[in-house]
């Protein structure tokens, strides 16, 4: 490559046309393609989850708004595909592939990842299968949830195969990422950028990593065998041959509980960046911050059975499982004492990105607790399957997740595109989400108390005030995330240029400049201190 | 005498029906002030953080403190103590929960798509329904016969799913007489959230009434058995009998001696033998712009007998 570059190229414009982002190795141009379907997916996703809501402002005999969808069986799709769409195609991917893609070589001083024709593979098998998931769409739209219990999975005649193999093909995705991304941890980091001197984002999306690869495979068998149970009509879950439908919830929760950490930790991860840039302070605790991400991550795997006490799985396996489960709450919990203690004897500001870092907390110690209260085994009995347990998972998965997503993606948004957007709109969307969010999901805590289950097209007339109140906040939450997509269509068409460190944050990716050149550091960097030297 | 209304009326949770859910309310509440300060500590230690120390200006000098051993310890191991006590306290109620009582009064229950059917000791069927006296120990025997069901009492704290190819049971001992929901808590397809049901706990004397009432019901009338088989098979959940309004399938009001033209244009007449294929192989002979395939077929599920009642049934209406 010619080493004089004019002043003004960066990876965005030093290739022009659509074929060369589709051709690219850039791992900055790969994220920026996660970024744009990912979003798209979430635009869909989100559309779903109005639609529920619409149809659960009221029941179903009430005039005029009672029944908004056909049928139940209506309602039961939709309620799939957000499921589907959110897990395997926003949540899922979404912070690894989009800010762990564009950020972790810089976070190391790397001039990209590993296997930079296996990250573009990702990018293209994860489209592939979305395709397929898609695909069901225009064929027998599915019907099972999200989750394919068995054996209304394998009677439904709708396309459940089509849909298995596209979570299948996308799972190869995450396989491949993770893949990558721990090879670029152990062999791309600058000279003198020990492990102790990572960012924690890095720590973060490393722990992600190990689980993508150890989890995934897992899930990939389990579908294939539900396929094959369909087609072949093998007997593995179905009573009628001898199978056993609880089965498939071990198998398939043994992935997706370690893959709710997937989603998880790199929200973790982005938070403690947040924090540390916007109190302009050390991280404190970065050692127990790291090894208690790599705990999480291990401890995962044992306790998918917290999803199933009332499964029919034995009252043993219910109590191991309920204590392993209360081991892997203390680790999470020390990650917000050590936010909280970052934060004292700061030098608070609160623009955006921080905004949503403190939103987050809050979201998520709630989140945090309420796991608790489910991992609880008598509690779980009398609120699994109902709207507590909704609750729950939104104020981690949206509280949380989507959160730190936001966060980070208005911190890293200058650097990526190298425009600054308008902090006032920044912080109305916030308003919205944050606002909205409360309103929406707190009072399916108080549905779940009164016992009123999941998945209901329709509900008795004692539990409409509060499913009422729960589809107002699904409308504020839409605006407030309309208004963050306006923010970001607005900073490109005003394009207010970005200095290389708007926020005075220490992480390597602020010392070159927005955007970033296609090499990432003109001179490799060489590393003499930790991320986070705020002196 | 408790209605749904009170049962749900609690402020935030539905009447306790047993002792046992008194129990988990009690441990709820334990958790719920404990989440409650942790959340107090966590969020107010924020909010006071990050007002105390708001930027003053942008050369501000900041504590450089990277760790505090001790610090780490007490937020690690006092969390982990609480769970630790949480989780034991929970472990002695779920041990109650699991732990059928010897003698207990034994209930049959099957979940199906999608409706309850109950069975007594003694023969008697009900649907949607379950009789119960109060300060018993009551023991549920449950499967489904489809696909998988939960059920499900919020008054009682209980919940167990229903599979199908084996049994799961749960007791309960109500304290309180009255009318308490039961719903099904695990998605089964198009009418999940119909699938209500009524848990009617009643004085010991009404209970052995209602038992006896059920097993003189060996004197219905065929036509009587069969509109009981007809409510108890679920039939009415595709197939209304009040009136002609069209649901999943065609109204059978009046049904009998009427012609229907079907999906192949040909025509026929709703007599015995109709009725009689289309309950044990009902794609053969499809009214036209109904849909093949949605009614199940009762071939073998159904006695010659039964299969009379419900032509009788019919032919009442």
């Amino acid at each position: 490559m010619a080493a004089a570059h004019s002043p003004d190229e960066n990876y965005i414009n030093c290739e022009k046309g659509l074929l060369s982002w589709f051709t690219t190795l850039d791992h900055k141009r790969i994220a920026i393609l996660y970024f744009v379907s990912v979003l798209f997916f979430f635009l869909v996703g989100g559309i779903m989850a109005l639609l529920l809501r619409l149809e659960l402002f009221a029941p179903n005999v009430t005039q005029n708004v009672g029944q908004i969808l056909k049928d139940g069986d209506t309602y039961n799709q939709v309620l799939t595909y957000h499921g589907a769409i959110m897990v395997f195609m926003v949540i899922i991917p979404g912070i690894p592939a989009i800010l762990g893609n564009f950020f972790l070589p810089l976070h190391i001083g790397a001039k990209d990842v590993a296997f930079p024709r296996l990250n573009l593979a990702s990018w293209y098998v994860f489209m592939a299968g979305a395709l397929m998931a898609i695909a069901t769409f225009f064929m027998h739209k599915i019907d099972t949830g999200w989750t394919f219990y068995t054996p209304y999975s394998i009677k439904s005649g709708t396309s459940v195969v089509m849909m298995v193999l596209a979570a299948f093909v996308m799972g190869m995705s995450s396989i491949l990422t993770g893949l990558n991304f721990i090879v670029t941890v152990h062999k791309l980091r600058a000279p003198g950028m020990t492990m102790h001197r990572i960012p924690l984002f890095v720590w973060a999306i490393y722990s992600t990593a190990i689980i993508q690869i150890l989890a995934t495979p897992i899930l990939a068998i389990t579908l294939l065998l539900l396929a094959m149970e369909r087609i072949l009509h093998v007997g593995i879950f179905d009573p009628a041959m001898g199978g056993d439908p609880v089965l498939f919830q071990h198998f398939f929760w043994f992935y997706s509980h370690p893959a709710v950490y997937i989603m998880v930790l790199p929200a973790m991860g982005i938070i403690s960046e947040l924090i540390a840039a916007f109190s302009r302070k050390v991280i404190f605790g970065y050692t127990a911050i790291a090894y208690s991400s790599l705990g999480i991550a291990a401890v995962s795997f044992f306790v998918w059975g917290h999803h199933m006490y009332v499964s029919g799985q034995s009252e043993v396996a219910g109590i191991i499982f309920s204590f392993i489960t209360m081991l892997v709450g203390v680790p999470t919990a020390i990650n917000m004492f050590n936010w909280n203690a970052t934060i004292y004897k700061g030098s608070v500001s609160f623009q955006s990105p921080m905004l949503f870092a403190l939103g987050f907390m809050f979201l998520f110690v709630i989140g945090g607790v309420t796991g608790i209260m489910l991992a609880t085994l008598p509690v779980n009995v009398h609120f699994h399957d109902t709207y507590f347990v909704v609750a729950h998972f939104h104020y981690v998965m949206v509280g949380g997740v989507l959160m730190a997503l936001m966060g980070g993606l208005y911190y890293w948004f200058p650097k990526m595109f190298g425009y600054m957007y308008s902090e006032g709109l920044a912080r109305l969307s916030f308003i919205f989400i944050f606002n909205g969010f409360n309103v929406t999901f707190f009072p399916q805590f108080i549905l779940g108390n009164l016992g009123m289950p999941r998945r209901y097209f329709d509900y008795i007339p004692e539990y409409t005030a509060l499913n009422r109140i729960s589809t107002i906040g699904s409308w504020m939450i839409s605006f407030g995330f309309l208004i963050a997509l306006y923010t970001f269509l607005l900073a490109f068409k005003k394009r207010e240029k970005a200095p290389a460190n708007p926020w005075g944050a220490k992480t390597l990716e602020w010392t070159v400049p927005s955007p970033p050149t296609m090499h990432n550091f003109e001179v490799e960097p060489i590393i003499t201190a930790g991320p986070y030297e705020y002196r | 005498m408790i209605g749904f209304k009170q049962a749900m009326a609690s402020s935030f949770m539905p009447v306790q029906g047993t002792e046992i859910a008194k129990q988990v309310d009690n441990l709820y509440g334990f958790l719920i002030v404990a989440s409650f300060i942790a959340c107090a500590m966590i969020i107010g230690g924020m909010i006071y953080f990050v007002t105390k120390y708001k930027r003053k200006t942008d050369n501000d000098k900041t504590a450089y403190i990277e760790s505090n051993h001790f610090l780490e310890f007490l937020w690690s191991f006092i969390p982990l103590v609480i769970f630790l006590v949480v989780f034991a306290w929970g472990w002695y109620i779920y041990h109650q929960m699991r732990a059928m009582p010897k003698d207990a009064l034994e209930i049959h229950v099957y979940g199906k798509q999608w409706a309850w059917e109950v069975e007594y000791k003694n023969g008697y069927k009900t649907v949607n329904e379950i009789v119960v006296p109060i300060n018993q120990d009551v023991k549920l025997l449950m499967t489904s016969t489809d696909v998988l069901h939960s059920f499900y009492i919020p008054s009682f704290r209980i919940k167990q799913d229903v599979i199908p190819g084996r049994y799961t049971a749960l007791w309960f001992n109500a304290n309180k007489l009255g009318n308490f929901h039961i719903f099904c808590a695990e998605y089964c397809g198009t009418t999940h959230s119909g699938m209500l049901a009524t848990l009617r706990v009643v004085t010991r004397e009404e209970y052995d009434q209602f038992l006896i009432k059920g097993s003189e019901e060996a004197g219905m009338t065929l036509a009587q058995k069969g509109a009981k088989l007809f409510q108890l098979k679920a039939c009415q959940s595709c197939h209304s009998t009040a009136d002609d309004s069209r649901k999943v399938g065609p109204s059978l009001f009046k049904s009998f001696g009427r012609e229907e033209t079907l999906a192949d244009g040909s025509k026929v007449v709703i007599d015995e033998a109709y009725i009689r294929e289309s309950i044990l192989n009902p794609s053969a002979k499809i009214v036209n712009s109904y849909p093949a395939g949605v009614m199940p077929a009762f071939q073998g599920q159904l006695s010659e007998s039964e299969v009379n009642a419900l032509v009788e049934y019919l032919k009442s209406l």
